[in-house]
Protein backbone atom coordinates (compact mmCIF):
# COMPACT_ATOMS: atom_id res chain seq x y z
CA UNK A 1 0.00 0.00 0.00
CA UNK A 2 0.97 3.33 -1.14
CA UNK A 3 1.95 6.23 1.77
CA UNK A 4 0.55 9.60 0.96
CA UNK A 5 2.03 12.86 1.23
CA UNK A 6 -0.43 16.15 1.72
CA UNK A 7 1.43 19.32 2.14
CA UNK A 8 -0.72 22.00 3.93
CA UNK A 9 0.29 25.71 4.02
CA UNK A 10 -0.56 28.01 6.75
CA UNK A 11 -2.18 31.64 5.54
CA UNK A 12 -4.93 34.06 6.26
CA UNK A 13 -8.18 32.70 6.96
CA UNK A 14 -11.02 32.70 4.26
CA UNK A 15 -12.99 35.24 6.32
CA UNK A 16 -10.22 37.82 6.87
CA UNK A 17 -10.61 41.10 4.74
CA UNK A 18 -7.31 41.66 3.81
CA UNK A 19 -5.39 44.85 4.83
CA UNK A 20 -2.41 46.49 2.85
CA UNK A 21 0.05 48.08 4.51
CA UNK A 22 0.19 51.72 4.60
CA UNK A 23 3.96 51.64 3.65
CA UNK A 24 3.09 49.07 0.15
CA UNK A 25 5.37 46.81 1.16
CA UNK A 26 3.00 43.63 2.06
CA UNK A 27 -0.62 42.65 3.63
CA UNK A 28 -1.24 42.95 7.81
CA UNK A 29 -0.38 39.61 8.85
CA UNK A 30 -0.20 41.01 12.24
CA UNK A 31 -3.03 39.75 14.62
CA UNK A 32 -5.24 37.83 11.96
CA UNK A 33 -6.11 34.93 12.41
CA UNK A 34 -4.52 32.14 10.39
CA UNK A 35 -5.59 28.85 9.04
CA UNK A 36 -4.92 25.72 6.51
CA UNK A 37 -4.99 26.59 3.42
CA UNK A 38 -9.10 25.81 2.42
CA UNK A 39 -7.90 23.22 -1.10
CA UNK A 40 -5.03 21.85 1.92
CA UNK A 41 -7.68 20.40 3.97
CA UNK A 42 -9.21 18.93 1.42
CA UNK A 43 -5.45 17.25 0.34
CA UNK A 44 -6.23 16.25 4.09
CA UNK A 45 -8.98 15.10 4.09
CA UNK A 46 -8.91 12.98 0.54
CA UNK A 47 -5.55 11.15 1.98
CA UNK A 48 -7.16 10.09 5.41
CA UNK A 49 -10.33 8.61 3.17
CA UNK A 50 -8.00 6.90 1.23
CA UNK A 51 -6.24 5.70 4.25
CA UNK A 52 -9.48 4.64 5.82
CA UNK A 53 -10.67 2.56 2.77
CA UNK A 54 -7.78 0.83 3.14
CA UNK A 55 -5.82 1.93 -0.55
CA UNK A 56 -3.08 4.19 1.72
CA UNK A 57 -1.25 3.16 4.53
CA UNK A 58 -0.17 6.25 6.14
CA UNK A 59 -1.03 9.48 5.98
CA UNK A 60 2.57 12.19 6.51
CA UNK A 61 1.40 16.36 6.50
CA UNK A 62 4.41 18.57 5.58
CA UNK A 63 4.09 22.12 5.94
CA UNK A 64 6.60 24.71 5.71
CA UNK A 65 7.37 28.46 7.96
CA UNK A 66 7.71 29.61 10.41
CA UNK A 67 7.42 28.12 13.57
CA UNK A 68 3.65 28.84 13.52
CA UNK A 69 3.08 26.08 11.45
CA UNK A 70 3.27 23.54 13.12
CA UNK A 71 -0.46 24.82 14.69
CA UNK A 72 -1.37 23.75 10.82
CA UNK A 73 0.41 20.23 11.14
CA UNK A 74 -1.76 19.47 13.95
CA UNK A 75 -4.89 20.23 12.34
CA UNK A 76 -3.82 18.31 9.75
CA UNK A 77 -2.93 15.19 12.27
CA UNK A 78 -6.29 16.02 14.27
CA UNK A 79 -8.03 15.72 10.86
CA UNK A 80 -6.33 12.37 10.90
CA UNK A 81 -3.06 12.20 9.27
CA UNK A 82 -0.24 9.98 11.30
CA UNK A 83 2.79 12.01 11.18
CA UNK A 84 4.09 15.47 10.27
CA UNK A 85 6.97 17.46 8.98
CA UNK A 86 7.18 20.77 9.81
CA UNK A 87 10.22 22.37 7.23
CA UNK A 88 11.48 25.90 9.49
CA UNK A 89 12.17 28.82 8.01
CA UNK A 90 10.78 32.60 8.33
CA UNK A 91 12.17 33.26 4.86
CA UNK A 92 9.30 33.82 2.28
CA UNK A 93 9.25 30.43 0.99
CA UNK A 94 8.26 30.97 -2.89
CA UNK A 95 6.51 28.00 -4.96
CA UNK A 96 9.29 26.57 -6.95
CA UNK A 97 11.58 26.73 -3.65
CA UNK A 98 8.63 24.64 -2.01
CA UNK A 99 8.49 22.42 -4.41
CA UNK A 100 12.36 21.37 -4.39
CA UNK A 101 12.20 20.88 -1.03
CA UNK A 102 8.85 18.64 -1.17
CA UNK A 103 10.57 16.96 -3.68
CA UNK A 104 13.68 15.88 -1.27
CA UNK A 105 10.52 14.93 1.26
CA UNK A 106 9.66 12.58 -1.23
CA UNK A 107 12.48 11.08 -2.38
CA UNK A 108 12.97 10.05 1.34
CA UNK A 109 9.88 9.26 2.07
CA UNK A 110 8.34 7.65 -1.44
CA UNK A 111 5.06 8.18 -1.02
CA UNK A 112 2.67 7.09 -4.56
CA UNK A 113 0.87 9.81 -4.18
CA UNK A 114 1.23 13.57 -3.25
CA UNK A 115 -2.41 15.59 -2.67
CA UNK A 116 -1.53 19.27 -2.84
CA UNK A 117 -4.25 22.01 -2.71
CA UNK A 118 -5.11 23.61 -6.19
CA UNK A 119 -3.91 27.13 -5.20
CA UNK A 120 -3.25 28.91 -1.65
CA UNK A 121 -5.30 31.80 -1.55
CA UNK A 122 -2.41 34.26 0.03
CA UNK A 123 -0.89 34.01 -3.37
CA UNK A 124 -3.12 32.52 -5.46
CA UNK A 125 -0.67 31.09 -7.50
CA UNK A 126 -1.21 27.52 -8.57
CA UNK A 127 2.22 26.33 -9.37
CA UNK A 128 3.29 23.92 -6.43
CA UNK A 129 1.97 20.54 -7.67
CA UNK A 130 2.74 20.67 -11.14
CA UNK A 131 5.96 22.36 -10.15
CA UNK A 132 6.39 19.05 -7.97
CA UNK A 133 5.10 16.56 -10.64
CA UNK A 134 7.80 17.72 -12.86
CA UNK A 135 10.77 18.06 -11.09
CA UNK A 136 10.29 14.30 -9.65
CA UNK A 137 9.03 13.40 -13.78
CA UNK A 138 6.14 12.57 -12.47
CA UNK A 139 2.46 12.54 -14.04
CA UNK A 140 0.05 15.01 -12.31
CA UNK A 141 -3.93 15.66 -12.10
CA UNK A 142 -4.84 19.11 -11.37
CA UNK A 143 -7.98 20.48 -10.11
CA UNK A 144 -9.26 17.14 -9.11
CA UNK A 145 -12.71 16.80 -8.97
CA UNK A 146 -12.95 12.97 -8.34
CA UNK A 147 -10.01 10.27 -7.60
CA UNK A 148 -9.60 6.39 -8.42
CA UNK A 149 -7.10 5.14 -7.33
CA UNK A 150 -6.44 1.43 -8.41
CA UNK A 151 -3.21 -0.76 -8.63
CA UNK A 152 -0.08 1.82 -9.78
CA UNK A 153 -2.32 3.98 -11.35
CA UNK A 154 -4.90 6.42 -10.84
CA UNK A 155 -8.15 8.00 -13.01
CA UNK A 156 -8.93 11.54 -12.17
CA UNK A 157 -11.58 13.83 -13.19
CA UNK A 158 -10.73 17.40 -13.79
CA UNK A 159 -12.14 20.51 -13.35
CA UNK A 160 -11.31 22.33 -16.40
CA UNK A 161 -12.89 25.60 -18.28
CA UNK A 162 -15.66 24.04 -19.96
CA UNK A 163 -16.74 20.97 -18.17
CA UNK A 164 -14.90 17.73 -17.00
CA UNK A 165 -11.82 15.84 -18.19
CA UNK A 166 -10.84 12.19 -17.39
CA UNK A 167 -7.47 11.62 -17.37
CA UNK A 168 -5.44 8.06 -16.49
CA UNK A 169 -1.67 8.42 -14.55
CA UNK A 170 0.83 6.05 -13.74
CA UNK A 171 1.54 6.33 -9.80
CA UNK A 172 3.39 7.64 -8.67
CA UNK A 173 1.53 10.60 -9.45
CA UNK A 174 0.44 14.41 -7.95
CA UNK A 175 -3.00 15.42 -7.55
CA UNK A 176 -3.98 19.03 -7.15
CA UNK A 177 -7.60 19.60 -4.99
CA UNK A 178 -10.48 21.35 -6.59
CA UNK A 179 -13.25 22.11 -4.16
CA UNK A 180 -16.22 19.39 -5.14
CA UNK A 181 -13.52 16.58 -4.22
CA UNK A 182 -14.90 16.08 -0.90
CA UNK A 183 -16.56 18.47 2.09
CA UNK A 184 -13.07 18.30 5.00
CA UNK A 185 -14.46 16.92 8.14
CA UNK A 186 -14.35 18.77 11.35
CA UNK A 187 -11.35 17.21 13.88
CA UNK A 188 -12.95 16.01 17.13
CA UNK A 189 -12.21 17.50 20.63
CA UNK A 190 -11.07 13.52 20.95
CA UNK A 191 -8.79 13.56 17.88
CA UNK A 192 -7.68 17.24 18.96
CA UNK A 193 -5.97 15.95 21.65
CA UNK A 194 -4.84 12.74 20.00
CA UNK A 195 -3.50 14.87 17.31
CA UNK A 196 -0.99 16.29 20.44
CA UNK A 197 0.79 13.11 20.63
CA UNK A 198 1.27 12.37 17.21
CA UNK A 199 5.31 12.97 15.97
CA UNK A 200 6.83 16.22 14.19
CA UNK A 201 9.92 15.95 12.45
CA UNK A 202 11.40 18.88 12.15
CA UNK A 203 13.77 20.38 9.70
CA UNK A 204 14.80 23.01 7.71
CA UNK A 205 15.34 23.58 4.14
CA UNK A 206 19.48 23.62 4.28
CA UNK A 207 18.79 19.88 5.82
CA UNK A 208 17.46 18.93 2.23
CA UNK A 209 19.79 21.53 0.30
CA UNK A 210 17.22 24.04 -1.13
CA UNK A 211 17.84 27.78 -1.18
CA UNK A 212 15.09 29.76 -0.23
CA UNK A 213 16.01 32.95 -1.18
CA UNK A 214 13.03 34.20 -3.06
CA UNK A 215 13.79 34.78 -6.57
CA UNK A 216 11.16 37.41 -7.43
CA UNK A 217 11.43 40.76 -6.48
CA UNK A 218 8.15 42.74 -4.52
CA UNK A 219 8.30 46.36 -5.85
CA UNK A 220 5.17 47.06 -4.00
CA UNK A 221 1.95 45.22 -3.12
CA UNK A 222 -0.84 47.43 -3.46
CA UNK A 223 -4.90 48.39 -3.10
CA UNK A 224 -6.54 47.54 -6.15
CA UNK A 225 -8.41 50.01 -7.81
CA UNK A 226 -12.07 50.48 -5.59
CA UNK A 227 -15.27 50.52 -7.60
CA UNK A 228 -17.50 53.33 -6.39
CA UNK A 229 -21.12 52.24 -5.54
CA UNK A 230 -23.17 53.78 -7.99
CA UNK A 231 -26.91 54.17 -8.16
CA UNK A 232 -30.43 52.45 -6.87
CA UNK A 233 -33.18 52.17 -8.87
CA UNK A 234 -36.44 51.81 -8.19
CA UNK A 235 -37.65 49.61 -10.73
CA UNK A 236 -36.53 46.95 -13.42
CA UNK A 237 -38.30 49.49 -15.98
CA UNK A 238 -35.62 52.21 -14.51
CA UNK A 239 -33.03 49.39 -14.28
CA UNK A 240 -33.47 48.56 -17.76
CA UNK A 241 -33.64 52.35 -19.07
CA UNK A 242 -30.27 53.17 -17.16
CA UNK A 243 -28.51 49.80 -18.76
CA UNK A 244 -29.84 50.83 -22.45
CA UNK A 245 -29.98 54.59 -22.35
CA UNK A 246 -26.77 55.44 -19.67
CA UNK A 247 -24.35 52.36 -19.78
CA UNK A 248 -25.55 51.61 -23.31
CA UNK A 249 -24.71 48.04 -22.55
CA UNK A 250 -27.50 46.06 -23.85
CA UNK B 1 15.45 37.32 -28.13
CA UNK B 2 11.71 36.24 -28.22
CA UNK B 3 8.79 35.63 -26.80
CA UNK B 4 6.30 32.20 -27.36
CA UNK B 5 2.93 32.17 -26.90
CA UNK B 6 1.07 28.54 -26.49
CA UNK B 7 -2.05 29.00 -28.63
CA UNK B 8 -5.36 27.78 -26.80
CA UNK B 9 -7.92 26.17 -29.43
CA UNK B 10 -9.85 23.37 -29.87
CA UNK B 11 -8.38 22.42 -33.09
CA UNK B 12 -10.96 24.12 -35.17
CA UNK B 13 -11.36 27.49 -33.48
CA UNK B 14 -8.82 29.67 -32.09
CA UNK B 15 -9.66 30.82 -28.26
CA UNK B 16 -9.73 34.93 -27.94
CA UNK B 17 -7.56 33.90 -25.08
CA UNK B 18 -4.75 33.83 -27.70
CA UNK B 19 -5.06 37.28 -29.09
CA UNK B 20 -5.33 38.58 -25.64
CA UNK B 21 -2.02 36.71 -24.49
CA UNK B 22 -0.27 37.70 -27.33
CA UNK B 23 -1.17 41.61 -26.78
CA UNK B 24 0.59 40.84 -22.97
CA UNK B 25 3.78 39.26 -24.76
CA UNK B 26 3.82 42.26 -27.36
CA UNK B 27 3.99 44.47 -24.65
CA UNK B 28 7.33 42.77 -23.52
CA UNK B 29 8.77 44.50 -26.39
CA UNK B 30 10.22 41.54 -28.49
CA UNK B 31 9.36 39.60 -31.14
CA UNK B 32 6.20 37.04 -30.53
CA UNK B 33 5.85 33.67 -31.57
CA UNK B 34 2.94 31.72 -31.31
CA UNK B 35 3.14 27.78 -30.67
CA UNK B 36 0.23 25.36 -32.11
CA UNK B 37 -0.19 22.01 -30.70
CA UNK B 38 -2.71 19.78 -31.95
CA UNK B 39 -3.89 17.42 -34.59
CA UNK B 40 -5.18 18.12 -37.83
CA UNK B 41 -5.25 21.91 -36.83
CA UNK B 42 -4.03 24.08 -40.07
CA UNK B 43 -6.94 26.34 -39.55
CA UNK B 44 -6.16 27.16 -35.83
CA UNK B 45 -2.20 28.16 -36.96
CA UNK B 46 -3.53 30.41 -39.99
CA UNK B 47 -5.53 32.19 -37.59
CA UNK B 48 -3.01 32.58 -35.35
CA UNK B 49 -0.70 33.81 -38.58
CA UNK B 50 -3.20 36.52 -38.92
CA UNK B 51 -2.98 37.86 -35.59
CA UNK B 52 -1.33 41.34 -35.37
CA UNK B 53 1.93 41.61 -34.10
CA UNK B 54 2.67 37.64 -34.27
CA UNK B 55 6.03 36.90 -36.36
CA UNK B 56 6.07 33.11 -36.71
CA UNK B 57 3.68 30.50 -36.14
CA UNK B 58 5.27 27.11 -35.26
CA UNK B 59 2.78 23.94 -35.55
CA UNK B 60 3.04 20.59 -33.84
CA UNK B 61 0.28 18.33 -35.97
CA UNK B 62 0.16 15.07 -34.56
CA UNK B 63 -2.36 12.73 -33.35
CA UNK B 64 -0.55 12.58 -29.50
CA UNK B 65 -1.49 16.61 -29.42
CA UNK B 66 -5.47 15.67 -30.12
CA UNK B 67 -5.76 16.06 -26.69
CA UNK B 68 -3.52 17.65 -24.76
CA UNK B 69 -1.96 16.52 -21.30
CA UNK B 70 0.54 18.25 -19.43
CA UNK B 71 3.21 15.87 -19.62
CA UNK B 72 3.70 15.62 -23.68
CA UNK B 73 2.92 19.54 -23.72
CA UNK B 74 6.10 19.73 -20.97
CA UNK B 75 8.06 17.86 -23.34
CA UNK B 76 7.36 19.70 -26.36
CA UNK B 77 7.29 23.38 -25.05
CA UNK B 78 11.09 22.43 -23.73
CA UNK B 79 12.03 21.20 -26.98
CA UNK B 80 11.70 24.54 -28.31
CA UNK B 81 12.41 26.79 -25.07
CA UNK B 82 16.09 27.89 -25.58
CA UNK B 83 15.32 30.22 -28.31
CA UNK B 84 13.18 31.78 -26.36
CA UNK B 85 13.39 34.00 -23.37
CA UNK B 86 10.00 34.26 -22.20
CA UNK B 87 6.82 31.67 -22.70
CA UNK B 88 3.57 33.13 -21.50
CA UNK B 89 0.20 31.15 -21.99
CA UNK B 90 -3.40 32.06 -20.75
CA UNK B 91 -4.47 31.28 -17.26
CA UNK B 92 -7.10 29.15 -18.75
CA UNK B 93 -6.91 25.74 -16.94
CA UNK B 94 -5.05 24.74 -20.01
CA UNK B 95 -2.19 27.25 -18.96
CA UNK B 96 -2.35 26.67 -15.09
CA UNK B 97 -2.17 22.70 -15.76
CA UNK B 98 1.00 23.13 -17.98
CA UNK B 99 3.42 26.59 -17.37
CA UNK B 100 4.47 25.38 -13.89
CA UNK B 101 5.95 22.57 -15.41
CA UNK B 102 8.15 24.54 -17.69
CA UNK B 103 9.16 26.41 -14.96
CA UNK B 104 10.45 24.24 -13.07
CA UNK B 105 12.00 22.31 -15.57
CA UNK B 106 13.72 25.51 -16.65
CA UNK B 107 14.57 26.36 -12.81
CA UNK B 108 12.70 29.72 -12.70
CA UNK B 109 9.96 31.02 -10.77
CA UNK B 110 6.56 31.34 -13.04
CA UNK B 111 4.69 34.86 -12.42
CA UNK B 112 0.84 33.89 -12.15
CA UNK B 113 -2.13 35.62 -14.10
CA UNK B 114 -0.14 38.92 -14.59
CA UNK B 115 -2.81 41.68 -15.25
CA UNK B 116 -0.01 44.09 -16.50
CA UNK B 117 3.04 44.63 -17.72
CA UNK B 118 5.12 47.86 -16.58
CA UNK B 119 8.51 47.13 -18.22
CA UNK B 120 9.73 43.74 -19.85
CA UNK B 121 10.80 42.38 -16.66
CA UNK B 122 7.94 43.88 -14.11
CA UNK B 123 4.47 42.80 -13.59
CA UNK B 124 1.24 43.24 -12.06
CA UNK B 125 -1.01 40.71 -10.54
CA UNK B 126 -3.40 40.15 -8.38
CA UNK B 127 -2.79 38.33 -4.55
CA UNK B 128 -5.70 37.49 -1.94
CA UNK B 129 -8.02 37.22 -4.38
CA UNK B 130 -7.48 40.76 -5.89
CA UNK B 131 -7.38 42.38 -2.32
CA UNK B 132 -4.32 43.16 -3.08
CA UNK B 133 -2.23 43.89 -6.43
CA UNK B 134 1.76 42.73 -6.39
CA UNK B 135 4.23 44.68 -8.42
CA UNK B 136 7.03 42.36 -9.21
CA UNK B 137 10.44 42.45 -10.73
CA UNK B 138 11.73 39.19 -12.28
CA UNK B 139 15.35 38.32 -12.12
CA UNK B 140 17.44 38.08 -15.36
CA UNK B 141 16.64 34.87 -17.68
CA UNK B 142 13.51 32.87 -19.06
CA UNK B 143 10.41 34.29 -17.53
CA UNK B 144 7.71 31.63 -17.58
CA UNK B 145 4.02 33.96 -17.37
CA UNK B 146 0.22 33.16 -17.46
CA UNK B 147 -1.77 36.37 -18.60
CA UNK B 148 -4.73 36.94 -16.43
CA UNK B 149 -6.81 37.40 -19.99
CA UNK B 150 -9.54 39.89 -19.02
CA UNK B 151 -7.27 42.64 -18.90
CA UNK B 152 -5.57 42.62 -22.58
CA UNK B 153 -7.40 43.48 -25.29
CA UNK B 154 -7.06 40.60 -28.42
CA UNK B 155 -4.58 41.39 -30.70
CA UNK B 156 -6.33 41.94 -33.73
CA UNK B 157 -6.01 40.95 -37.52
CA UNK B 158 -3.87 41.74 -39.95
CA UNK B 159 -0.82 39.95 -39.61
CA UNK B 160 0.81 37.61 -41.92
CA UNK B 161 3.03 35.72 -40.13
CA UNK B 162 5.14 32.43 -41.69
CA UNK B 163 4.20 28.93 -40.29
CA UNK B 164 6.38 26.39 -40.05
CA UNK B 165 6.38 22.74 -38.59
CA UNK B 166 8.08 21.71 -35.38
CA UNK B 167 8.54 17.80 -34.82
CA UNK B 168 6.65 16.46 -31.90
CA UNK B 169 8.54 15.88 -28.78
CA UNK B 170 8.77 12.31 -26.92
CA UNK B 171 5.64 11.19 -24.79
CA UNK B 172 6.82 10.52 -21.41
CA UNK B 173 3.63 8.02 -21.10
CA UNK B 174 3.00 8.75 -17.93
CA UNK B 175 -0.66 10.03 -18.21
CA UNK B 176 -3.49 9.55 -20.62
CA UNK B 177 -6.22 11.56 -21.54
CA UNK B 178 -9.77 9.34 -21.05
CA UNK B 179 -12.55 11.29 -21.90
CA UNK B 180 -14.10 14.73 -20.99
CA UNK B 181 -17.53 15.87 -20.50
CA UNK B 182 -18.02 19.36 -21.81
CA UNK B 183 -21.23 21.39 -20.85
CA UNK B 184 -23.16 22.06 -23.97
CA UNK B 185 -24.65 25.44 -24.72
CA UNK B 186 -25.95 27.35 -27.25
CA UNK B 187 -24.94 29.87 -25.11
CA UNK B 188 -21.96 32.34 -25.69
CA UNK B 189 -18.67 31.29 -22.81
CA UNK B 190 -18.63 32.91 -20.06
CA UNK B 191 -15.06 34.52 -20.27
CA UNK B 192 -15.73 35.54 -23.55
CA UNK B 193 -19.37 36.30 -23.34
CA UNK B 194 -20.33 40.51 -23.68
CA UNK B 195 -22.81 40.31 -21.26
CA UNK B 196 -22.63 37.71 -17.92
CA UNK B 197 -25.73 37.15 -15.76
CA UNK B 198 -25.00 35.01 -12.69
CA UNK B 199 -26.67 33.61 -9.76
CA UNK B 200 -26.47 33.02 -6.32
CA UNK B 201 -27.70 31.60 -3.34
CA UNK B 202 -30.68 33.63 -3.47
CA UNK B 203 -32.00 31.12 -6.63
CA UNK B 204 -33.04 28.58 -4.18
CA UNK B 205 -32.91 25.65 -6.54
CA UNK B 206 -30.77 24.82 -10.12
CA UNK B 207 -34.47 24.69 -11.62
CA UNK B 208 -35.20 29.01 -11.14
CA UNK B 209 -32.02 29.41 -12.96
CA UNK B 210 -33.84 28.49 -15.70
CA UNK B 211 -35.45 31.95 -15.23
CA UNK B 212 -31.78 33.74 -15.80
CA UNK B 213 -31.28 31.51 -18.83
CA UNK B 214 -34.48 33.30 -20.44
CA UNK B 215 -33.01 36.54 -19.96
CA UNK B 216 -29.24 34.99 -21.07
CA UNK B 217 -30.73 34.31 -24.43
CA UNK B 218 -32.73 37.64 -24.63
CA UNK B 219 -29.38 39.63 -24.13
CA UNK B 220 -27.03 36.80 -25.79
CA UNK B 221 -25.63 36.67 -22.38
CA UNK B 222 -23.73 33.66 -20.52
CA UNK B 223 -25.20 32.20 -17.58
CA UNK B 224 -22.70 32.32 -14.17
CA UNK B 225 -23.13 31.54 -10.37
CA UNK B 226 -21.58 32.34 -7.26
CA UNK B 227 -19.61 29.47 -5.25
CA UNK B 228 -22.53 29.58 -3.02
CA UNK B 229 -24.89 28.41 -5.57
CA UNK B 230 -22.28 25.89 -7.06
CA UNK B 231 -21.86 24.51 -3.45
CA UNK B 232 -25.55 24.38 -2.57
CA UNK B 233 -25.53 22.22 -6.26
CA UNK B 234 -27.98 24.34 -8.19
CA UNK B 235 -25.30 24.58 -11.37
CA UNK B 236 -21.79 22.66 -12.28
CA UNK B 237 -19.30 23.77 -11.29
CA UNK B 238 -17.99 25.79 -14.35
CA UNK B 239 -20.35 28.04 -13.91
CA UNK B 240 -18.27 29.29 -10.75
CA UNK B 241 -17.50 32.96 -11.10
CA UNK B 242 -14.59 33.85 -8.46
CA UNK B 243 -11.50 33.50 -6.63
CA UNK B 244 -11.63 29.81 -7.15
CA UNK B 245 -13.99 29.63 -10.78
CA UNK B 246 -13.42 31.85 -13.18
CA UNK B 247 -12.48 35.82 -13.40
CA UNK B 248 -14.95 37.65 -15.86
CA UNK B 249 -14.57 41.33 -17.01
CA UNK B 250 -17.74 41.41 -19.40
CA UNK B 251 -19.46 44.91 -20.64
CA UNK B 252 -22.45 44.04 -18.23
CA UNK B 253 -22.65 41.73 -15.19
CA UNK B 254 -26.14 41.36 -14.05
CA UNK B 255 -25.39 39.78 -10.02
CA UNK B 256 -29.23 38.45 -9.07
CA UNK B 257 -29.86 36.93 -5.62
CA UNK B 258 -25.60 37.19 -5.15
CA UNK B 259 -24.74 39.04 -1.77
CA UNK B 260 -21.31 40.01 -3.03
CA UNK B 261 -18.82 37.97 -1.09
CA UNK B 262 -14.99 38.96 -1.56
CA UNK B 263 -14.88 35.68 -3.08
CA UNK B 264 -17.06 36.22 -5.53
CA UNK B 265 -15.99 39.83 -6.18
CA UNK B 266 -12.81 39.05 -7.57
CA UNK B 267 -14.13 37.40 -10.14
CA UNK B 268 -16.37 39.97 -11.75
CA UNK B 269 -15.30 43.21 -10.65
CA UNK B 270 -13.68 44.16 -13.39
CA UNK B 271 -16.83 44.31 -15.12
CA UNK B 272 -18.00 47.50 -17.01
CA UNK B 273 -21.14 47.43 -16.05
CA UNK B 274 -22.47 45.95 -12.97
CA UNK B 275 -25.79 45.62 -11.72
CA UNK B 276 -27.38 44.01 -9.39
CA UNK B 277 -30.71 42.47 -8.08
CA UNK B 278 -31.03 41.60 -4.22
CA UNK B 279 -34.21 41.99 -1.95
CA UNK B 280 -30.88 42.73 1.33
CA UNK B 281 -30.62 46.45 0.84
CA UNK B 282 -27.50 45.78 3.17
CA UNK B 283 -25.74 43.41 0.78
CA UNK B 284 -22.15 44.13 -0.19
CA UNK B 285 -22.85 43.42 -3.94
CA UNK B 286 -24.76 46.67 -3.43
CA UNK B 287 -21.75 48.18 -2.68
CA UNK B 288 -19.58 48.03 -6.08
CA UNK B 289 -23.14 47.81 -8.60
CA UNK B 290 -22.81 50.82 -10.99
CA UNK B 291 -26.87 50.14 -10.47
CA UNK B 292 -28.35 48.73 -7.91
CA UNK B 293 -32.47 47.34 -7.40
CA UNK B 294 -33.34 46.30 -4.19
CA UNK B 295 -36.03 43.37 -4.75
CA UNK B 296 -37.06 40.40 -4.66
CA UNK B 297 -35.35 38.43 -7.48
CA UNK B 298 -38.70 36.30 -7.81
CA UNK B 299 -40.91 39.03 -8.80
CA UNK B 300 -38.13 41.21 -10.63
CA UNK B 301 -36.42 38.96 -12.84
CA UNK B 302 -40.04 37.36 -14.58
CA UNK B 303 -40.64 41.00 -14.76
CA UNK B 304 -36.99 41.63 -16.56
CA UNK B 305 -38.07 39.01 -19.30
CA UNK B 306 -41.67 40.55 -19.70
CA UNK B 307 -39.66 44.37 -19.74
CA UNK B 308 -37.26 42.97 -22.66
CA UNK B 309 -39.93 41.38 -24.80
CA UNK B 310 -41.64 44.37 -24.67
CA UNK B 311 -38.20 46.36 -25.83
CA UNK B 312 -38.12 43.18 -28.56
CA UNK B 313 -34.84 42.11 -27.16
Amino acid sequence: MIKVLVPVKRVIDYNVKVRVKADQSGVDLANVKMSMNPFDEIGVEEAVRLREKGKASEVIAVSIGPAQVSETLRTALAMGADRGILVKTDATVEPLAVAKILKAICEAEKPGLVICGKQAIDDDSNQTGQMLAALLGWPQATFAHKLELAEEKAQVEREIDGGLQTVEISLPAVVTTDLRLNEPRYASLPNIMKAKKKPIDEKTPADFGVDVTPRLRVLKVSEPEKRKAGVKVKTVAELLDKLKNEAGVI
Amino acid sequence: MTSLVIAEHDNTTLKETTAKTVTAAIALGQPVHVLVAGQSCAGVAEAAAKLAGVEKVRVADDARYAKIVAETMETLILSLAEGYDALLAPATTNGKNVMPRIAAKLDVPQISEIIAVEGPDTFRRPIYAGNAIETLQAAPGKKVITVRTTTFKAAGEGGSAAIESVAAAPDPGLSKFVGEELSKSERPELTAARIVISGGRGMQSGENFHMLEKIADRLHAAVGASRAAVDAGFVPNDYQVGQTGKVVAPDLYIAVGISGAIQHLAGMKDSKVIAAINKDEEAPIFQIADYGLVADLFKAVPEMDEELAKLGY
